[in-house]
């Protein structure tokens, strides 16, 4: 067995851990580090169960070594609510009823963030493309693409929150 | 957890070469979406891994004085698809690695580990190809350059020995400049597909519609990558015509070798090359500023 200790923030704490060199990232959340909002689903880089965001941006965990993780920034589900809020991206999410059994949920949602951090626009076109790393057996995808839509849609200028009426 | 006995990182070129020579059994890892799917499905066992991982000097786009463009091994294919160069001035390639797997795949595959594994449908390769992208390989006893058609000897099979890293691709502007390229890829989905045919064609116009260089390059279309030679000569100074466009089919078919596998029969194969070549050629022809 070979270990290889590595620091790295998870969700902005700095931690240093000792991780097998056998081991994904995947396992390591899991495992280690309890962030069971981390799912593995395939194990092989096809339903994007399993994506964090990596200095800000969305991989597969499951296809990631635990030791490659050396310095980096790691960003998954269990920190996006902030002191008891839903970020807007879990709020859009919940207001359009995008989640079922909730499985895929957190890796649509890191998905979503990244897009939404990125301040572009997204056509559908565009969301749909940006999520298609990503499998939901129960939704039929209808309600996670109104939620993505809603989370990412422009700020009003008058800088109002969307009430989300405009779907109804 | 994954089937690996040793794992080693190299933080340049060189360290990777020393540790490859040091290590005959050992694999070169870069973001791993190939070698790690084979781990976990027993296909590699016992792997002893050089991580050429986070090599900063293997990623990244750039432009030669000479405007030869310059692709590093380990360079993302998101990163491709985004790099302004790449826009620019080959936006086909641009467009054919953003066709690959989804986003977090194209966050971790690199084109490097898209043509080492001498894949017939990497949707990276006929594009290179079409491009007569140069390739630098280094070894313990220093660099060498090949073409890519002469990279790919069979299927999984490069021209690259145990201790040699493939470091860079070339593509020199007398092979770009000028042209409009058009890549289509036919799966059964439009993401997180492995690709039934890949096709791109490369057109250069001369006045508004003469043909002054055609490229076509596919994939799965035989073993490995390959160009359509012959077609390319027959088209190569005619005028852009419906009848060429069917000429284009036609002769492709007589150039390729597809087989049946679970994906799609050979003659479903046959039936796209036909098709897909057509169409690329048309969009490519557009994409020169040819007008009919
Ligand atoms: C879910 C999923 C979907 C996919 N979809 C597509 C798709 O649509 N189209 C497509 O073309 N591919 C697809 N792929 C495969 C694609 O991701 C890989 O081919 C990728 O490009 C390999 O690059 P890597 O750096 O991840 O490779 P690795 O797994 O790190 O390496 C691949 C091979 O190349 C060797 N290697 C890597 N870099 C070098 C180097 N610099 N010098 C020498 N040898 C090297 C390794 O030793 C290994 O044998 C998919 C993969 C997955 C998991
Ligand atoms: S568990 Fe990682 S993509 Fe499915
Ligand atoms: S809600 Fe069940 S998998 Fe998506």
């Amino acid at each position: 067995m070979q270990l290889k200790k590595i620091t790295f923030k998870i969700n902005s704490k700095e931690i240093t851990i000792e991780v097998d060199v056998r081991e994904s990232l995947l396992d390591v959340l899991r495992n280690k580090l309890h962030m069971t909002g981390v799912k593995k689903g395939c194990s092989v880089g096809e339903c994007g169960a399993c994506t964090v965001l990596i200095d800000n941006v969305a991989f597969d965990t499951c296809i990631y070594l635990a030791v490659w993780a050396d310095g980096k920034e790691i960003r998954t589900i269990e920190g996006e609510a902030k002191e008891g809020k839903l970020s807007k991206v879990q709020q859009s999410f919940l207001d359009e009823a995008a989640v079922q059994c909730g499985f895929c949920t957190p890796g649509f949602v890191m998905s979503t963030t990244e897009m939404l951090e990125s301040g572009k626009v997204f056509s559908k076109e565009q969301i749909k493309k940006e999520l298609s790393g990503h499998m939901c057996r129960c939704t039929g995808y209808h309600n996670i693409m109104l939620a993505a839509e809603k989370a990412l849609q422009p700020a009003k200028e008058h800088g109002s929150e969307c009430t989300g009426k405009c779907h109804k | 957890m994954y089937d690996i006995i040793a794992y080693e990182e190299a933080s340049c070129i060189e360290e990777a070469i020393k540790l490859l020579v040091a290590n005959p059994n050992a694999t070169l890892i870069s973001g791993g979406s190939d070698v790690l799917i084979k781990l976990h499905e027993g296909r590699m066992q016992d792997a002893h891994l050089i991580s050429i991982h986070g090599i900063k000097e293997l990623s990244g786009v750039s432009m030669l004085e000479d405007e030869t463009i310059v692709i590093g091994s380990g360079t993302s294919f998101s990163k491709i698809s985004k790099h302004p160069i790449v826009q620019q001035f080959i936006p086909v390639l641009g467009e054919a690695v953003d066709m690959i797997g989804g986003p977090q795949i194209r966050n971790i595959g690199t084109i490097g580990g898209n043509i080492c594994n001498g894949v017939t449908s990497a949707d990276s390769a006929s594009t290179l190809f079409a491009f007569n992208a140069r390739l630098e390989i280094q070894g313990p006893d220093g660099v060498r350059t090949v073409l890519i058609k002469e990279f790919y000897k069979g299927p999984g099979k490069v021209d690259l020995q145990h201790e040699e890293i493939l470091t860079t691709i070339f593509i020199t502007p007398d092979n770009y400049r000028g042209y409009g390229g058009h890549y289509i890829k036919y799966a059964m989905r439009n993401a997180m597909d492995i690709a039934t045919l890949g096709c791109v064609a490369l057109c250069k116009v001369k006045g508004i519609n003469q043909i002054e260089d055609f490229r076509l390059a596919l994939g799965v279309a035989a073993p490995i990558p390959m160009r359509c030679t012959e077609t390319e000569q027959l088209i190569k100074g005619e005028n852009f015509t419906e009848e060429l466009i069917e000429k284009v089919g036609k002769t492709a078919l007589k150039e390729v070798n597809p087989r049946t596998s679970w994906r799609a029969s050979k003659d479903f194969r046959l039936q796209l090359v036909e098709e897909l070549s057509k169409r690329a050629f048309r969009q490519a022809f557009k994409n020169a500023g040819g007008e009919q």
